[in-house]
Parts: C-alpha cells; structure tokens; sequence
C-alpha cells in the first residue's frame, strides 16, 4: 500500500488569499482501487476515510495597520466571502495562527481576538480549529488564545484522519518543548503506522530559513516521532507565501497569508515583504490550486490569483469556484 | 613523601587555574545590547579561529539572540548579563535575530557578524 498516498489523499487545494482547500479522497470509492484501500484503512485504523474537504486560512493578523498593506482584515474578509460560495463545502476550517497582530495592550489585543472571531464566524462551516502563531500567543504565553479557544495543542479524528495541532510559538523560543512532544508521542501511540494523519501548526516544522526565524528548533524531534507512519502531511502557515517541501515521505505545506506576503526566501536574503500595490491590492494574497490527477502520483500545483479573475463580483466568483473544482 | 606530593599538586593546581583565568581574562569581550528592536551594535566583525565572549544584555524586556551558523541560541533577560564564548570556525556574514517574541516589530529585530 506505499505507494498509494496519493490516491487515497487527494487534494484540491484553493489559497484564498491565505486559504487552501484541501480535498481529502474525492472519488475514493469510485475505483476498484479505492474500495480496497478504504477497505484496508478501516481494518487497520477502524474507521474507513470517507472523502471530504476542509480549508486552511491562516495570518489573517486582524489588527495590523501596515504598512505594507493599508487594507486591513479586507483579504480576510474576501476569503470568507469566496469560501461561502464554495460549490463543494468544507467540514471544517483550520487556522494556522496569527489570527491577529499582537498588541502591548491587553484590552486592545482582547477586542482584537473578538473581531477575528466575528469575521470568521461569517465563514459557513460546521466547525473551526485554530492553533495560535507568534502574534496572538508570544507575549501572553498564550493566555488570550486559550481564553477563546481552549487549549493550544490537541487532536481530533474526522471521517478516517487524525488530525493534530501543535503549537510551537507560546514557549520562550520557536520550539515545541519536551511536555508537547511528549504529549504528541502518546497521541499517536494507539494508530497504525497507516493511520493518514495531518499536522497543522503556525511555524515549519523544518528548516526553511532559520535567520528569517522560519524554523522550529525541536521541530525535527516531532517529524522523528511521526516518521513511522506512511501517510502524514503537515500543513503551516508563518512565511505568509505558499511553499511545498517534501522530507522523506512527508509533505510540508504553506498556506498564503491575509494580510501581505513575503518574498521567495532562496532568492531574496533580506526579509522584508513584497511592497503594497495599490492596482493589485490582493496579488500575492491569491489562490492556490493544488489537485492530483487521477492515477497520478504527485501533487499538481498552480496558482491564481484573485485579481487576475476575468469577472469580478458574483460571477468572479462562480467561475473561481468552477476553477478549483476542475 | 605525602606532603612533598600535595604541595606538588597545589602548585599544579594553582598553576592551571592562572593559566585559565589568563586565558580567559584575554579574550575580547563585544557587548552588545539588546533593545525594541534592535540590537547595538547591529554589525560586528570577528576573526576566524579567535575566541570571543559576548557579552549579551537586554535593556527592556527579554529577548533572545539566536545565530545558527555559529551555534548561539540564548535568551537575554533584563537585569542579567549573559556570556557567551564564541570561536568561529566558518567565514562569511551571518544574521542573528531575536527569536524570543517581544512585540510588534520583532520580526525586523536583528543584527548580522561577519568573520573573517
């Protein structure tokens, strides 16, 4: 079954300005192949993967005022309004942090967290998950996240995946730390080694660019944990631009931010993000289409952005909704 | 014969200790504060091969200082000085960035070494 991970996890992914929409095994069972692996994953992890989508938004940083970006929570609020038309709605949506910018007033920091969760309450999906990212975690250790969404780390199962958050940004450095790891080996102790599992946290979990602090420094220690199993992916947000790395069998996403981007770490050496354009107020902020061909066993990518819409308005967003389907 | 070989043994002792100290006492010591957010100096030029210490200290609220390539990771508490011995080993220019989240411009708050 090795070389089945593509089949059995599929994904159309659709980055809306910091989404991604990720199909979890569409048409699984509209294949010989397909019957027989949800057969073979519901005898091993007891319960069969049922397809489904979910979206990834992340850095939506409700409370910054730029510069660069002079727009505020408007990428943020698009998103929503683009999710909602949606032909094919999502079971849930994953916030990999920085959900807001930090404030040295805790009352300003508080009302901030509210409007976050007044924008994304807009969003029409059955549940939201969100790990915390620097900003809304770093200077309170967490406190303010927790008061509104419960513990920083967890787990869940949906429809035959196991799903883990991890947080790597309320510790004194960008680390997990020995309790989380800890606590992360436990979680997975009662799977199989093929369980599909997705990960999701604010910073990588390897090394993209530790001088642009895109690293977690235990990260490798959590990747040694889950590398006996055949089918993980990790989804982050952090670097505010989308990227895919693969380690050993393992895929590492990024999901665009809301709010402004940065540019390609292998090609810029200073960190500093791609300047505001006024024309092209949500370029680079754009969606991202990842889909799998069928018996094709590597990700398809690509990329559009939203300006670039023949239509804009309802129709933008009908034939936006038909492109990610395809 | 037990006396002879004490004494022989203090005067080693003491002798090595000395010896340290000097050559603890000779290396450069670099200070380098740390501040929302920005580190003074933000450039400083080492030697390949030549022990330093740096002499990190935080004049507001915690921070840290972390460069990869030379193989510091430390936190910066106020009120305490932290030092670290450094050798380079490796040539080149290196960034080193606070990686202990302090505010709203933290993400700007760095300095780079260069060793030659």
């Amino acid at each position: 079954m090795k070389n089945t991970r593509r089949d059995f996890m599929k994904f159309a992914g659709l980055s809306l300005g910091l989404g991604t929409l990720y199909a979890v095994a569409p048409g699984l069972h509209s294949s010989a192949f397909g019957e027989e692996f949800a057969r073979h994953t519901k005898n091993m992890n007891g319960e069969a993967v049922k397809p489904f989508t979910f979206l990834q938004l992340s850095d939506s940083h409700v409370g910054f005022n730029g510069p660069p970006d002079p727009l505020g929570t408007a990428a943020f609020e698009r998103a929503v309004n683009v999710v909602n038309v949606m032909q094919q709605k999502p079971d849930f949506v994953l916030f990999t942090g920085d959900l807001t910018h930090d404030s040295e007033d805790k009352d300003v920091h508080a009302k901030r967290m509210q409007r976050f969760k007044e924008i994304a309450s807009g969003i029409k999906t059955p549940k939201m998950f969100h790990v915390p990212g620097e900003h809304d975690a770093g200077l309170d250790q967490g406190v303010l996240f927790r008061e509104n969404f419960g513990e920083t780390h967890y787990s869940f199962d949906h429809k035959g995946v196991h799903f883990i958050g991890l947080d790597n940004v309320s510790r004194s450095k960008p680390e997990l730390g020995a309790e989380q790891l800890a606590w992360l080996k436990n979680d997975l102790a009662r799977f199989p080694k093929t369980a599909p599992i997705v990960v999701f946290t604010h910073r990588p979990l390897f090394d993209l660019r530790p001088d642009w602090e895109w690293f977690t420094s235990d990260g490798d220690e959590a990747m040694n944990l889950l590398a006996p199993y055949e089918h993980v992916t990790v989804l982050y947000g952090h670097i505010h631009r989308d990227d895919e790395h693969t380690e050993g069998h393992v895929k590492h996403y990024a999901a665009r931010s809301l709010i402004f981007a940065f540019p390609d770490p292998q090609t810029t050496g200073e960190k500093k993000s791609i300047p505001f354009d006024k024309d092209h107020p949500f370029q680079n902020l754009g969606l991202r289409q990842v889909s799998v061909p069928k018996n094709v066993d590597d990700l398809a990518v690509s990329d559009v952005e939203l300006t670039l819409r023949e239509y804009s308005g309802v129709n933008g967003i009908q034939q936006l909704s038909k492109a990610v389907m395809k | 014969m037990k006396v002879r070989f004490a004494i022989a043994l203090a005067v080693l002792l003491f002798v090595s200790v000395r010896i340290h100290v000097q050559a603890a006492e000779q290396d450069k010591v670099i200070p380098i504060v740390a501040k929302r957010f920005a580190f003074t100096p933000d450039h400083v030029v080492l030697k390949k091969g030549e022990p330093v210490i740096l002499r990190l200290s935080s004049e507001d609220v915690t921070h840290g200082f972390f460069v990869r390539p030379l193989k510091v990771d430390e936190l910066i508490e106020p009120g305490k000085t932290v030092d670290v011995k450094v050798t380079p080993e490796q040539t080149g220019t290196f960034n080193v960035i606070c990686h202990h989240f302090c505010g709203a411009g933290h993400g700007n708050m760095k300095m780079s070494i260069t060793v030659e």
